[in-house]
């Protein structure tokens, strides 16, 4: 679809305030509607449409598919670490309580935002990857 | 409220049942999947039909004495529709390697060229 | 006594399943996947008006947009067009309205729609709304369940995502970097 004019430019507007809403999502879902799991999906929406608009090659050059098989296993890993980080600061898995010990309310928030980024990440590249692998395939 | 006592419940009966049928009237794979995103969706409508309180509103905390619907059955569903697309993809990558292997995707034509 | 909401609702019901219908009698596969890509927004509208933002936030992202987009680069690859079967269709209807018959009886002992004293708003529910705000400091109650009280679930969700993740990546054979470095060896 590279040849599109209309496509392209109205493309180029709008991929950057999909990407700065995914991120509004990611990190004001504490307050309003939203969190890792719909912030990873709109992320991933944004650069599967610049993949469609500009091409896969061009967006593997933006979001390089080693990359991001490195980050699925990230997102996971930083979930799981905060979790044991609760364990090594005295409390138990994944209660954040513990994560500060003068305020736990604080630890909460603390530990809500680093678990809600794991997700959002591996949402994210699992998503990316899912859909590179998909249109790298030659047709049978 | 008489009428919209279980009405929702039977329209979530009926989207299952249209899914169920599309899973099993059709030999194509990839309608398959489309029908077991139907019933899959129905069972959505079905959890967050159930947490819906009359005169409440979305939990999402506000003055105090506001009446709110029931957050588990959302956290549940919200979820659950993630992990249903990272299944599909699942299920699209099983069904594209069918294609190579066999040709087509229809069910019947595969078990043929299975005995063949 | 009905209100705007209810009636919001009952069209957006009446809309679904006009949608199913339409996905069930159609026999090109493109077509489906887009009916399918609306049904999905539509569903994400009735779960606006039952209260479940985040829900609807989340399935209109991924029914309306990434499943479409996957399911359309497999129909690239597998074709559009779905083999008129050759078997007759009553046996599977039988099976749905009689499974159908059963489940609508099921529902007539089912609390009634909004119903606030439902089983489903007496346990757990009432103490997440209670003492969230002051236990984690969230104001979305959603949030504070899903990563704070119930995170070990969540953390089994983004496993299970993790997995799919490497399921496609090995069944479509794309991960390049392991297999370069067994052909060095």
């Amino acid at each position: 679809m590279s040849d599109q004019p209309i496509l392209r430019v109205i493309a180029k507007m709008f991929i950057p305030f999909l990407m700065l809403f995914a991120l509004y999502v990611q990190f004001h879902g504490d307050f309003g509607p939203g969190g890792g799991f719909q912030a990873g999906v709109i992320f991933a929406a944004a650069l599967v449409l610049y993949a469609l608009i500009f091409g896969t090659e061009q967006a593997k050059r933006v979001a390089h598919p080693q990359a991001l098989q490195l980050l699925v296993a990230f997102g996971v890993l930083l979930y799981a670490g905060t979790g044991v980080a609760g364990i090594l600061m005295g409390g138990n898995f994944l209660d954040y309580g513990a994560l500060d010990h003068h305020d736990p309310v604080h630890g909460q928030h603390l530990g809500i935002l680093l678990v809600e980024l794991g997700v959002g990440i591996t949402v994210t590249t699992v998503m990316t990857s899912t859909f590179f692998i998909f249109s790298a395939r030659k047709k049978p | 409220m008489i009428l919209p006592g279980l009405i929702n419940y039977w329209v979530v009966v009926f989207l299952m049942m249209s899914g169920f049928y599309v899973v099993m009237s059709t030999g194509n794979l990839v309608k398959k999947m489309v029908g077991l995103t139907l019933f899959q969706t129905s069972v959505f409508i079905f959890y967050i039909t159930m947490g819906k309180v009359a005169g409440g509103t979305a939990p999402i905390l506000a003055a105090p004495g506001t009446s709110y619907s029931n957050p588990l059955p959302h956290v549940l569903i919200l979820t659950a529709i993630v992990v249903g697309i990272a299944t599909t993809a699942v299920g699209m990558a099983l069904i594209i390697r069918i294609k190579e292997a066999y040709g087509t995707i229809e069910d019947d034509e595969i078990q043929a060229a299975e005995q063949s | 006594m009905l209100e705007m909401t209810d009636l919001v609702d009952l069209a957006l019901l009446l809309f679904l399943a006009v949608l199913a219908i339409t996905i069930a009698k159609q026999r090109n596969l493109f077509v489906v996947v887009i009916v399918m890509g609306f049904y999905s927004l539509v569903s994400a509208a009735l779960f606006t008006v039952l209260d479940a933002v985040d829900v609807a936030f989340t399935e209109a992202a991924v029914g309306a947009g990434i499943s479409t987009v996957i399911m359309l680069a497999t129909l690239l690859m597998v074709g559009t067009e779905e083999k008129t079967p050759s078997q007759p269709r009553i046996l599977p209807l039988l099976a749905v309205v009689v499974t159908g018959a059963f489940l609508v009886f099921g529902t007539l002992d089912m609390p009634h729609y909004g119903d606030p004293q439902a089983p489903i708003h007496q346990h757990v529910a009432p103490r997440y709304i209670e003492v969230s705000g002051d236990e984690i400091g969230v104001p979305n109650i959603v949030t504070s369940v899903l990563a704070s009280y119930r995170g070990y679930d969540t953390l089994g969700e983004t496993v299970v995502i993790f997995t799919a993740g490497v399921a496609v990546l090995m069944l479509m054979g794309q991960a390049l970097r392991f297999r370069q470095r067994d052909g060095d060896a």
